[in-house]
């Protein structure tokens, strides 16, 4: 038997006889991930091409078609262009609008699945380096059976060590290639088409992520699945001043550990800040809840200009481009620690740290690149600690009176609001600053994302952001929060307790609030969705730098969100996976509904489980302030499981969503695998990508979405109380859809059994049956379209 | 007609460029050439005050002198609730970008496909989408916005003008339009 996939072989002999003597139960395996003695068997789609999924796609994006919204007219990717793709025009090579958009949101979700994927990979090859390649894959013990859900799924693989998830990253940077391929021109030209490899794309990029966390967890000891992972310090407010401070960027968290481990070393743990922002922070957390985090990465330019950093350390993803410049502005030496964010900055990595340490206290060099963690760890901490004590005097926050010249010189030209992506009323705050009121320009503090165009814009080089911040300095002492460290996967049990009640709708929904909040108040408009599902007992998750503006708000009491709600997954709990690689947990929680719960089998089984999750898991994700192109890559990996995403206003910048018409009904028939029937099941969930105007909108569009055709009486019940009450408090009024979802009575909450019952006799409802659904028609070869 | 520059400085859109609305009389032309026009409505109209009133109002003035079908976007309904208007029907304003852009539909208040769609109220950048999808996929649809901020994807779109300009022009098409077309702007 000689079986050959990917890079795999995989030999057996049973019995030879050579001249060398008689061979038994002879097996070696090259490359070959360790899924031996795993029970289930090979599925259909192992390591999908392109198109394996295609039918599947095709499925969902008949229900769920695009609406495009361009946001240029033009193509410019070739030297044809500039094409005028207006309306019904086509470019120079043939392609359409309708096609340019959907191109244009596969490259995005290339970068973002090539960005994860990439990361996975330098994690992968640390963890191996640091921990060996036979270093079991353990994301928590004993409590957790299926460690890898998306791998298991996608790939029909079972990785037990670390070097088997090496195999799993080639099968991801193939697939990321080829999807890049697509997008030449003179390649794919059916939106469609484009659109499938979007969800293509999306489901690569859960494979990498899970990949990413699956190494650190077990290279680097987080927390295990751990429902109570300690809190850690959050905000600006937290850090010591008094001693040197640390300040890293990005999301590649092997240089802050070796900060941590050179402080522990050097028994200095307690004598050094660690602080960070964006996803590495939440990671530095997770190796110790000694690190500190400061924010999401809106935070950079405040902190910096702050002058609190006494050394920058970076290194990759969602950090300004301009951090360098910033850094020499306040005088901070800068450490670049990626290939792939070098900066300009001359690689010292084979010199001594005694030599860069020399040059960055001495002042010969601002800033330095250091591809070996390591070695940036020991700089970075004895670059602090010389350069700290000079710096604690050299930069005092702007006073009063500062603030007053700088902005009395503002002409009201509204450049500066013109150029600010949330519009805020700029001016106006520096009209009154200018006459010695800061109230207005403090009050822009909580809205601004920190994007420093206002900067840009302004004709008399006032540093507009740095006067808001100054003006906010009060509220950014009392910046004192917690937040729950990721805790990383969900484990069996809570999967086995809350299955039944998610599939069966008892449990209204599983709510994820991931990427960033980079919108206008939209770190305090996801605390606040969050808290309301985890009262209204959803079960809430979050990751990354949305998982931080939810601890940055608290209640009555004084107590953050982390504290007010359990960190378990179970109804009323907020969740904290970890950074934005843990993404893949969640998508993995309700893929293990179907596994643990429900007992399918994963192996390659794609299509079958992503109809499970579909129609009878009540997931929803929300990206409320999504901005990147891992945001459009981690939200496809949702689409493809049939699990909508609700963004905010800039989210249609985005270029399409993906809509339902609730007034179609042919579009929701489902197939019913009791009767073999098919049924008219309702719009649920109506859309699978869909913008939000306003928290109030989305919070009913969430409990709306919740919704699944496999729901019980008691819990669409239950669903539809939710979303009848968000409704009336936010719309006010009661929906106009809620007949198609209510299936029978049993269906209407007991508290408006009237007011429903009107309602329905006044429409031409009729009772109809609840399906066991499945939107496969194996037996049936007919699409939904055409039924 | 001129065009303009759009509000958001960098949100520069295609050859196709909204028409300036230079004065009430082009916003009146427009609206009442329309045979089935649809207002959408976002939040932000019930918090922009505009003189003693909101946009919100001016708005209601305008859907109740032409019998104007309303989608309501975001969370607007209460306000139009709380001013005694309960015919909108409630929709995602993508969503009603999706529905407009298919000929077929009928409109909120099925009578027939709409011909024209009034915009007022939006997150600019929502706006900005919004009628991008329309400008480009309806082409049975004509567009105007009624905010003070320039909207190049709009059919028809004002300059960024100034509250008190604004105020002029709304408050001249409002009377206009309570007059029968009779007050001379």
């Amino acid at each position: 038997m000689l079986p050959l996939t990917e890079k795999k072989i995989a030999l057996t002999i049973k019995e030879l006889e050579s001249g060398l003597g008689r061979i038994r139960d002879l097996s070696i395996s090259i490359g070959k991930v360790s899924s031996a003695d795993w029970a289930e068997p090979d599925g259909p789609t192992p390591y999908p091409s392109l198109t394996s999924l295609r039918a599947w796609d095709r499925t969902l994006l008949s229900r769920y078609q695009p609406f495009y919204m361009p946001f240029c007219d033009l193509c410019c990717l070739c030297t044809y262009g500039k094409c005028d793709l207006t309306g019904t025009k086509k470019g120079a090579c043939g392609i359409t609008m309708p096609a340019q958009q959907s191109r244009t949101v596969l490259l995005s979700a290339c970068i973002g699945a090539a960005t994860h994927t990439s990361h996975a990979r330098e994690l992968v090859t640390y963890a191996i380096k640091k921990a060996g390649r036979d270093c079991p894959i353990n994301p928590g013990g004993n409590a957790i059976g299926v460690e890898a859900p998306v791998i298991r799924l996608v790939c029909g693989e079972k990785p037990e060590i670390l070097a088997d998830l090496e195999t799993v990253l080639d099968y991801c940077e193939s697939q990321i290639t080829s999807l890049l391929a697509v997008t030449h021109t003179g390649q794919e030209g059916d939106p469609l088409d484009f659109e499938s490899k979007v969800l293509h794309a999306g489901m690569i990029d859960h494979v990498g992520m899970e990949v990413a966390d699956l190494a650190q967890i077990s290279a680097l000891g987080y927390p295990k699945a751990d429902p109570d992972a300690p809190l850690a310090s959050l905000g600006m407010g937290t850090v010591d001043t008094t001693k040197p401070v640390i300040l890293v960027i990005g999301h590649n968290v092997p240089p802050s550990v070796a900060i941590i481990d050179y402080l522990a070393h050097e028994n200095l743990s307690d004598q050094v800040e660690v602080t960070g922002i964006c996803c590495t922070s939440i990671d530095a957390t997770r190796y110790s809840p000694r690190a500190k985090i400061i924010g999401p990465m809106s935070w950079q330019l405040r902190y910096i200009r702050s002058g609190i950093p006494d050394v920058i350390v970076v290194d990759e993803q969602c950090i300004r481009t301009d951090a360098l410049k910033e850094a020499e502005a306040i005088h901070a030496p800068f450490i670049a620690t990626s290939e792939k964010n070098c900066l300009g900055l001359p690689d010292r990595t084979n010199d001594t740290a005694d030599a860069i340490v020399a040059d960055l206290v001495g002042g010969k060099l601002a800033g330095v690149l250091i591809l070996d963690p390591e070695k940036a760890g020991e700089v970075a901490v004895r670059v602090a600690r010389t350069v700290a004590p000079a710096r604690k005097n050299a930069h005092a926050p702007m006073d009063p009176a500062k603030i007053r010249e700088l902005a009395s010189e503002c002409t009201q030209c509204k450049l500066c609001q013109r150029a600010c992506p949330n519009d805020l009323k700029i001016p106006q705050g520096m009209k009154s600053a200018g006459l010695g009121e800061i109230s207005l320009l403090a009050g822009l503090y909580e809205a601004c994302v920190g994007c420093g165009r206002c900067e840009q814009a302004c004709t008399k080089n006032i540093p507009v952001h740095s006067l808001i911040v100054a003006a906010a300095a009060e509220r950014i002492k009392n910046e004192k929060f917690t937040i729950r460290t990721g805790r990383g996967a969900i484990q069996d049990i809570e999967i086995r307790n809350v299955g039944g009640p998610i599939v069966l709708g008892e449990i209204p929904g599983v709510v994820a609030f991931v990427g960033c909040a980079n919108f206008a108040n939209g770190g305090k408009e996801v605390a606040e969705m969050s808290v309301e599902f985890a009262k209204r007992r959803y079960i809430v998750c979050t990751s990354g730098c949305t998982a931080m503006s939810i601890g940055m708000y608290r209640d009555e009491e004084g107590k953050t969100p982390y504290e007010q709600f359990p960190g378990s997954f179970t109804a009323g709990g907020i969740v904290n996976v970890g950074s934005c690689v843990s993404n893949a947990h969640i998508a993995g929680a309700t893929i293990k509904i179907a596994s643990v719960f429900a007992r399918r089998n994963l192996r390659g089984n794609y299509a079958e489980i992503a109809d499970y999750v579909h129609n009878r898991v009540g997931a929803v994700g929300v990206a409320w302030g999504a901005m990147s192109q891992k945001a459009a890559a981690i939200a496809a990996g949702f689409w493809r499981l049939g699990i909508p995403v609700v963004v905010g206003p800039h989210g249609t910048k985005y270029r399409r969503m993906l809509l339902g018409r609730a007034d179609h009904d042919a579009d929701w028939y489902v197939h019913d695998q009791r009767t073999g029937d098919d049924v008219y099941a309702g719009p649920a969930p109506e859309h699978l990508f869909v913008a939000a105007e306003t928290k109030e909108e989305a919070m009913v569009l969430i409990a709306k979405l919740c919704m699944r055709p496999n729901d019980t009486t008691r819990g669409r019940a239950m669903k539809l109380s939710n979303y009848i009450d968000l409704s009336q408090r936010y719309l006010g009024t009661i929906p106009d859809d809620v007949p198609r979802y209510v299936r029978t009575t049993a269906d209407i909450p007991v508290t408006l059994k009237g007011e429903i019952t009107r309602i329905l006799a006044q429409s031409d409802w009729k009772e109809r049956p609840i399906p066991d659904p499945t939107l496969l028609t194996r037996d049936k070869p007919s699409t939904p379209k055409e039924r | 007609m001129t065009s303009a520059e759009p509000w958001q400085t960098a949100e520069i859109a295609g050859p196709k460029k909204a028409s300036v609305i230079t004065k009430p009389a082009v916003a009146l032309a427009v609206i009442r050439k329309a045979q089935h026009p649809v207002l959408i409505v976002g939040h932000f109209a019930a918090t922009i005050d505009i003189g003693e009133k909101k946009l919100v109002d001016y708005l209601l003035d305008l859907v109740r002198a032409q019998k104007i079908p309303v989608i309501a976007t975001g969370h607007i309904n209460r306000a139009l609730k709380q001013r005694g208007f309960t015919g909108a029907v409630i929709m995602p304003a993508v969503v009603a970008g999706q529905r407009l852009v298919d000929p077929t539909w009928n409109g909120p208040d099925g009578k027939g496909p709409c011909d024209l769609a009034i915009i007022a109220g939006l997150p600019y950048p929502m706006t900005w989408t919004l009628l991008s999808g329309i400008k480009h996929f309806a082409p049975h649809i004509k567009t105007i916005t009624l905010d003070n901020t320039c909207q190049p994807n709009a059919n028809w779109s004002f300059a960024n003008i100034p509250a008190k300009e604004w105020q002029e022009n709304l408050e001249a098409i409002a009377i206009n339009l309570k007059n029968g077309g009779q007050t001379d702007v």
